[in-house]
């Protein structure tokens, strides 16, 4: 597949500003795997779930959520929005992921983000003062861990290990693939570079320049670092979408939500937000006209992944949506998304392709 | 040679206001100032009232819209910034602390700034001394020694009579000279990357 679409959710419980009433803890998680579910039924490609350890977020165990999904879905990628490489320990991660992969036969990567909220971090041991350390630390030995059977360890961070194998060990000896996502830390993007994963860029609550920036970076990075071609690194975005037939329902119908939306309401209009960030509220015209101009300032990229179940937004409404990017929306981004696009473009990874990458490394080095 | 540029951050509600007034005089003072000592100089003028919507919505949404944005590349980059508030319940008024508060923390590292306010009385002056001068030190700027208060009876008063005339030369003469040996250096986070081997280097190095 050239490039992946899906939907990312961040588990928010938000009470739904038209009704007042607030999902309770159940009902969300219950929304968060029907709406995984309708991601594969109406031939989306990707669902990823948030990780937060603190309210009003309900889903503090990815692996969990994702496995729940993996067993009632066929082809689904499932994937993590993200994973917290800060505050979790990386042989957990190691061995979480690599269990998730085996029981859903590789259909999982996972998301790599540092988690901006100061009081979670000492909750769990760590300090946010040391946050890109963290992120940096944990990663080296959570990518060795996956790709070396015995590991000797010492680090700043954790207690070190001798001898240590983690369990199990990665579907078919390959590690499930990783973006690192930010906003604006260039260390992250120069992390992703280095190792040559992927990168992903949040582009939902701030300005296109923030993401094009991150992805010029990495970009050159990627290249500086010998993975191959600028244009060749795996890139993905986020984006916020509502859709209705027509553009003035999309707009009397979000803007309530939108005016009491976490993180953005009581701020700027619905008008400025859609003009200054990635936001698209209208038509599926204007969805994908929008969408399709991504390309213009990150290049051709692997994988899409909206945002449509924040802010209180009703289960109903959000599996509308998902039906009309389905039906409308996805099926005209992957054919404009082909055009044009050059044949060293890599394909958005998937197991498949990493099991044969790996075995075509091997057979190089025998 | 190229220009000194000189930004004017006005931050008073009315029209007019005796806050932009001040900051008007300082102004020329300071060109007058850099001219004798031969410096060109480009002079933009910052109402920080017109950016009221956008600097609130830069607090609630985290980034800065366009126009607010064009002024805060305007800031970082200044030689030398003239700044003046409106004294409201003993401090700078909440919109140009709101103002500062989005910039980026080293935006005025090291950038020479006079400081001056206006108010009711002389009896609110010190709060330059006590309010507006550390907060311009906490951003690392550098805040010539002469603070200009100005009041409503320095407005009413005979010229030379208040001493306001003598305040504003003598702070302008000072950023004058800072303004003149200034030169804005910033670093851009995008094009001086550390490269991760040094990263992971440090991490694992001898300095734990």
């Amino acid at each position: 597949m050239q490039t992946e679409f899906g939907v990312f959710s961040v588990g928010d419980i938000t009470m739904d500003p038209t009704t007042g009433r607030t999902p309770t803890e159940g009902e969300r998680l219950d929304a968060m795997v029907r709406i995984a579910k309708k991601t594969e039924e109406v031939g989306l490609d990707v669902f990823a779930a948030g990780e937060h350890h603190n309210p009003p977020f309900v889903n503090s165990s990815p692996t969990t959520l994702l496995a729940f999904v993996a067993a009632q879905t066929e082809r689904l990628q499932l994937s993590t929005a993200t994973t917290l490489i800060t505050t979790n320990d990386p042989v957990k991660i190691a061995e979480d992921y690599a269990l998730l992969q085996h029981l859903s036969g590789g259909r999982v990567d996972l998301t790599l983000g540092r988690g901006n909220t100061g009081p979670v971090y000492p909750w769990f041991g760590k300090d946010i003062r040391q946050g890109i350390d963290l992120a940096i630390e944990n990663y080296a030995l959570l990518h060795r861990l996956w790709r070396e059977e015995v590991v000797d360890w010492r680090g700043r961070f954790r207690t070190p290990l001798q001898g240590f194998t983690a369990t199990p060990r990665p579907l078919d000896d390959v590690a499930p693939f990783v973006w690192h996502g930010s906003i604006r830390s260039p260390q992250i993007a120069e992390q992703a570079a280095y190792y040559g994963d992927g990168f992903f860029a949040n582009h939902i609550f701030w300005p296109p320049s923030h993401t094009q920036q991150m992805v010029e970076l990495y970009r050159s990075r990627y290249e500086h670092h010998g993975h191959g071609r600028a244009d060749q690194a795996i890139v993905g975005l986020g984006g916020q979408v509502f859709l209705a037939k027509n553009s003035q329902d999309a707009v009397r119908q979000f803007r309530p939500y939108f005016d009491q939306a976490p993180v953005y309401g009581h701020g700027p209009s619905l008008e400025d937000f859609t003009s200054q960030t990635p936001l698209t509220v209208g038509s599926p015209q204007e969805v994908i006209d929008r969408t399709l101009g991504f390309r213009d300032y990150v290049g051709h990229y692997q994988r899409q992944l909206f945002l449509v179940d924040h802010a209180g937004l009703p289960l109903g409404t959000v599996l509308d949506q998902l039906e009309m990017l389905g039906e409308h929306v996805v099926p005209v981004l992957r054919r404009e998304f082909a055009q044009g696009r050059p044949e060293h473009v890599p394909d958005a990874p998937s197991h498949a392709s990493l099991v044969a990458a790996h075995r075509t490394a091997a057979e190089v080095a025998a | 040679m190229t220009a000194k540029r000189l930004v004017v951050l006005s931050a008073g509600l009315s029209v007019p206001s005796s806050t932009r007034l001040l900051a008007d005089r300082l102004t020329e003072a300071a060109v007058r100032r850099l001219g004798e000592r031969g410096d060109a100089v480009e002079v933009e003028v910052v109402e920080l009232r017109d950016l009221a919507h956008d600097v609130t919505d830069h607090l609630l949404t985290g980034f800065a819209p366009e126009p607010l944005a064009a002024v805060q590349r305007l800031v970082t980059s200044a030689d030398g910034l003239v700044a003046v508030t409106p004294i409201f319940s003993a401090s700078y008024s909440g919109l140009f602390k709101s103002f500062l508060d989005v910039l980026e923390p080293t935006a005025l590292a090291g950038t020479p700034v006079l400081v001056g306010a206006t108010g009711g009385t002389a009896r609110h002056s010190l709060a330059l001394e006590h309010a507006v001068r550390p907060l311009f030190s906490y951003l690392r700027a550098v805040v010539v020694p002469t603070a200009v208060f100005a009041s409503t009876d320095d407005w009413g008063s005979a010229e030379g009579a208040s001493g306001l005339s003598a305040r504003v030369d003598r702070a302008s003469g000072e950023l004058a000279e800072l303004v003149h040996r200034h030169e804005t250096v910033r670093e851009d986070p995008f094009e001086a990357v550390v490269p991760f081997e040094e990263q992971l280097r440090r991490l694992s190095g001898g300095d734990r």
